[in-house]
């Protein structure tokens, strides 16, 4: 059977929305058991679930969906009532369902995804079975429907002339499933083209509930739906899918449909005709219009990422013996599609978070005389042009001491600098990477990665987040999200002619030197300029340099700093002049460009100009501002720790060809790893092994340094030292691994060839002492990052 | 296969080029651009296409041809790609030419190595020589870009 991928696809997208709603409903059904337009509705997704499986040929779907909606048919008809049992076995099913569908979307096929276990459970939970929905499995056909249509209460008898003779489908007409034995051989195929889909009848006629296929031409239909109104189903008839893509690109039209109405209009104001004044008047009028419009396209309302959050926390709460309600105000507020899903993975954890360490067991609760669940609130509102969303809970609050306790404990402060901390400073400590307050690792929480995650991923997008908290009645975590973030604000700066932009959120201050000022004000160490930013030293980098417009920066009458934060460091950034701040659209750099860290993106000016955006980051590792820094921060450690040692520093010896030492001070090494010569594998030119996850290349110093490349020893194992720097790794082979010493390391000889610093006495012998950087330049010029290999 | 196939034409530096026709989406006059410092050398600039941002390609530095005189503006022939485009920028524009495969050869291996990296081949024409382009290499990002 071929399946058209077309229908495929529908499917899965309309199950997908189908099954979400599926989550809340069971949810809500939980908390209002009697609800039985709920279960209704939730037979019908299911329904129509197995209905389109049947057709499609996907037999292990059918056969799970079909023991849910047999256990659904008693609860609906009131034969069973809900227990969290049967809930918990539903929203299994639910899962598993997924799962297919998920591969079905990857492989085209069902996968072999287990589903005995599931359906033995739904079937059992069907303690009074009723003698019909297992006798019809597949029996006979119905239609499917794609979209289920609104709840029909009663029996109603399917037209099936009417069905037959429906004529013209609209395109928007959703049909559920009609049930009338031998509705299908009634229906002549084609007569629906989209809908007249046999699939299986199981049910008898006391469940039946049919939809007529062309809704609006029947009058019952309209009173029904005046009557009963359908629960989130009827939005779907007005509204259609667009491909995001599409949106984007009218986004960008729009874009630039603006710059042509200003050009336009500065056109028209030197005009004297009013023709050309009304109609340019009425032109700028529209595109202001169509360009809210356009924007309007690629909001969602953030509902659509808490729709989820019901099913979390009721599992969640499960998991944890607890009882706890969520309430969400403000589903409706709306974000730009981007943001909605960087917000996702954050919001679900500090979900999850409240659940697991903020609201207490119930018997705890009940102790400290508050109800027995707790509850969760999240709101949603637009303020000053921000999105805030709020989750608050009524839990136990955070701890001060506790977190200090444990930042000590786990050596993230002194216990001098805990003691000084403020309140705010304390609470902050949840957002540094590795910590976590969990007395013990759950499944839920508690490895101490997440908070610093949720900060990052929420300060990447632009936002803020903000903790307060009550010890003992509740902690509320604040977030504030820009609308957008295609359109950023920044200071646009000019320098070398050319404009570019800082992105607003990087930016500190300016500050501005005139005359003597910037001749004195400007200072040098070593070479390196720095400011004296009220009495601290800001290390300057001149912009020009660092785009290698020119080598030196000449003395100046006018000095514009521009000071910005990247990472934990400051440094101010020197350009030759500042222009304005605008809200510019973001838009990426092709495959070509992407590779320079300097650049963060591009955005078009109101003239029609390119202008480049400064990615803050990638300026200061490029001027060395980042790592040196660092890099200092290191040495100073290393000191302290072994105050005995200054001046000295510790070696790796080691040998690369008969009698040849080489020595490598034992900081740059980050392991020491032997391989056996069978993991040896070859990519391109070069010698790899497959390392942690990552592909290690390999540099034999012995061919590198001695010219020499005989093979020691076909059989003895690889030694390899491995050199890390910024995240990359590089594996030197060498012949023997001899010693690890401690010793001054004044070199004696200069290095009589390349890859060796020079020579030092070490041990009584002569060491050679290798140059790394050289080593890996020679191998690979591109490995080491531009500024460090320069 | 003879079917025939139609590349849109144009010169470099004395040489007659040639790039599937479907690759291209649009031929334009000079633009102005955005210079890009510590890009690769053949990375001319930034253009604004109608919002799109083109990356625009010297073609005559990524084929290692001789420099063009500054006071000949280049000719812009804009590529589709997945990630926004690229203009290629080229001396002077030639017509749609369909070629036939029966008359294609491959490059000869005394082309210059940088050219002969981006040319699929030769189609021989009855006056000329026209050199195609490979367009799928020519979109990737080429070698040796600095970080």
């Amino acid at each position: 059977m071929s399946i058209d991928d077309e229908v495929v696809k529908e499917f899965l997208v309309e199950s997908h929305e189908n099954l979400d709603q599926l989550d809340r409903d069971f949810v809500a059904l939980e908390a209002d058991p009697g609800a039985r337009d709920r279960i209704a509705a939730i037979f019908r997704t299911i329904h129509t679930i197995k209905g389109t499986s049947g057709f499609l040929g996907l037999p292990r779907l059918q056969t799970l969906t079909h023991a849910g909606e047999s256990l659904l048919t008693l609860l609906r008809d009131g034969t069973l009532s809900l227990t969290p049992e049967i809930t918990s076995a539903l929203l299994a099913m639910v899962d598993v369902v997924r799962r297919i569908l998920a591969n079905v979307e990857a492989t085209g096929g069902e996968g072999a995804e287990e589903i005995d276990d599931v359906v033995a459970q739904l079937s059992r939970l069907q303690k009074r079975p009723t003698s019909k929905p297992d006798a019809a499995t597949g029996s006979a056909a119905a239609p499917t429907a794609l979209p289920v249509g609104p709840p029909n209460p009663g029996p109603r008898s399917a037209p099936a002339g009417a069905a037959t003779g429906s004529g013209p489908q609209p395109s928007s007409t959703q049909a559920a499933p009609g049930e009338v034995p031998g509705f299908a051989s009634a229906a002549p195929p084609g007569a629906a083209p989209s809908l007249s889909i046999p699939a299986a009848v199981s049910d008898p006629p006391s469940h039946l509930f049919v939809e007529p296929l062309i809704a609006p031409q029947i009058p019952a239909q309209s009173t029904r739906q005046q009557h009963d109104p359908p629960a989130g189903s009827s939005v779907a008839e007005s509204s259609i899918r667009v491909d995001v893509g599409l949106l984007d690109r009218l986004m960008n039209l729009v874009g630039e449909l603006v710059l042509a109405r200003n050009q336009v209009l500065q056109f028209s104001a030197a005009s004297k005709d009013p023709a050309v004044l009304g109609t340019s008047q009425r032109l700028d009028l529209i595109t202001t219009e169509l360009q809210e419009g356009v924007m309007k396209t690629r909001m969602q309302p953030i509902g659509n990422v808490w729709n989820k959050f019901p099913r979390l926390v009721r599992d969640l709460a499960v998991a944890c013996n607890k009882k706890v309600s969520l309430q969400m105000e403000g589903a409706g507020t709306e974000l730009d599609r981007t943001i909605i899903d960087a917000i996702k993975d954050p919001l679900t954890h500090l979900v999850r978070n409240s659940v697991d360490h903020g609201i207490e067991r119930p018997s705890d609760r009940v102790a400290h005389g508050k109800p027995e669940g707790g509850t969760i609130i999240m709101r949603a509102f637009h303020e000053g042009g921000k999105v805030n969303i709020e989750l608050s809970d009524d839990g136990q609050g955070i701890d001060r001491k506790q977190i200090l306790a444990r930042a000590v404990k786990r050596g993230m402060i002194s216990s001098d600098r805990a003691a000084r901390m403020s309140e705010r400073e304390a609470l902050n400590i949840i957002f540094l990477p590795g910590f976590s307050t969990a007395e013990k690792v759950s499944n839920v929480s508690g490895r101490g990665v997440g908070m610093d995650v949720v900060k990052t991923n929420i300060e990447r997008i632009g936002g803020t987040v903000d903790v307060s908290t009550k010890p003992g009645h509740g902690t509320s975590i604040k977030i504030k999200i820009p609308l957008t973030l295609a359109i950023i604000p920044a200071l646009i700066v000019t320098t070398g002619g050319e404009r570019y932009a800082i992105p607003q959120v990087n930016l500190l201050e300016l500050v501005r030197l005139e005359g003597d000022h910037a001749r004195a004000g400007v200072e040098s160490i070593q070479g390196a300029p720095v400011y004296r930013l009220r009495g601290n030293l800001l290390p300057l980098v001149y912009l020009n340099q660092v785009l290698g417009y020119a080598s030196d920066h000449g003395a100046s009458d006018i000095v514009n700093i521009i000071v910005l934060q990247a990472d934990d460091r400051q440094f101010g950034l020197v350009v030759d002049g500042v222009n304005d701040t605008e809200e510019i659209v973001v838009k990426p750099l092709g495959k070509e460009l992407k590779a320079i860290s300097a650049f963060a993106g591009a955005t078009i000016m109101g003239d029609g100009r390119v202008a480049l955006i400064l990615d803050v980051l990638g300026v200061a590792q490029r001027s060395g501002v980042i790592s040196e820094t660092r890099e200092r921060t290191l040495r100073e450690t290393l000191t302290q720790d072994d105050v005995r040692n200054a001046g000295r520093e510790a070696l790796l010896l080691f040998q690369v060809s008969e009698g040849g030492r080489v020595a490598l001070p034992l900081s740059k090494v980050a392991r020491l790893e032997e391989f056996p010569r069978a993991m040896l594998e070859r990519a391109g030119k070069r010698d790899v092994v497959q390392y942690r996850g990552e592909i290690l290349p390999l540099v034999v110093l012995r061919e590198m340094l001695c010219d020499d490349d005989t093979v020691p020893d076909a059989s003895a194992p690889l030694q390899v030292v491995v050199y890390s720097e910024r995240g990359r790794s590089i594996g030197l082979v060498v012949d023997r691994i001899l010693d690890i010493v401690e010793d001054d390391v004044s070199v004696k000889a200069a290095g009589s060839r390349e890859g060796i610093l020079g020579a030092a006495v070490i041990q009584g012998k002569v060491t050679d002492m290798l140059d790394v950087h050289a080593v890996i330049r020679r191998f690979d010029p591109q490995w080491l990052p531009q500024d460090t290999a320069a | 296969m003879n079917l025939p196939r139609q590349l849109c034409t144009f010169y470099l530096d004395g040489l007659y080029w040639g790039i599937e026709v479907t690759r291209v989406q649009e031929v334009i006059r000079y633009q102005e651009m955005t210079r890009v410092p510590l890009a690769p050398p053949h990375v001319r600039g930034l253009i604004n296409l109608r919002g799109q941002i083109v990356t625009a390609i010297e073609m005559r530095t990524r084929l290692g041809l001789s420099p063009r005189q500054e006071n000949n503006l280049p000719m812009n022939v804009v590529v589709r790609s997945d990630d926004g485009g690229i203009s290629l920028l080229v001396d002077e524009i030639g017509d749609v030419v369909e070629v036939s495969d029966a008359t294609f050869e491959p490059a000869p291996a005394t082309v210059q190595v940088s050219s002969r990296e981006l040319l699929r081949g030769v189609y021989k024409l009855d006056k000329k020589l026209l050199l195609q382009l490979d367009a799928d290499r020519l979109l990737e990002p080429s070698r040796g870009v600095g970080s």
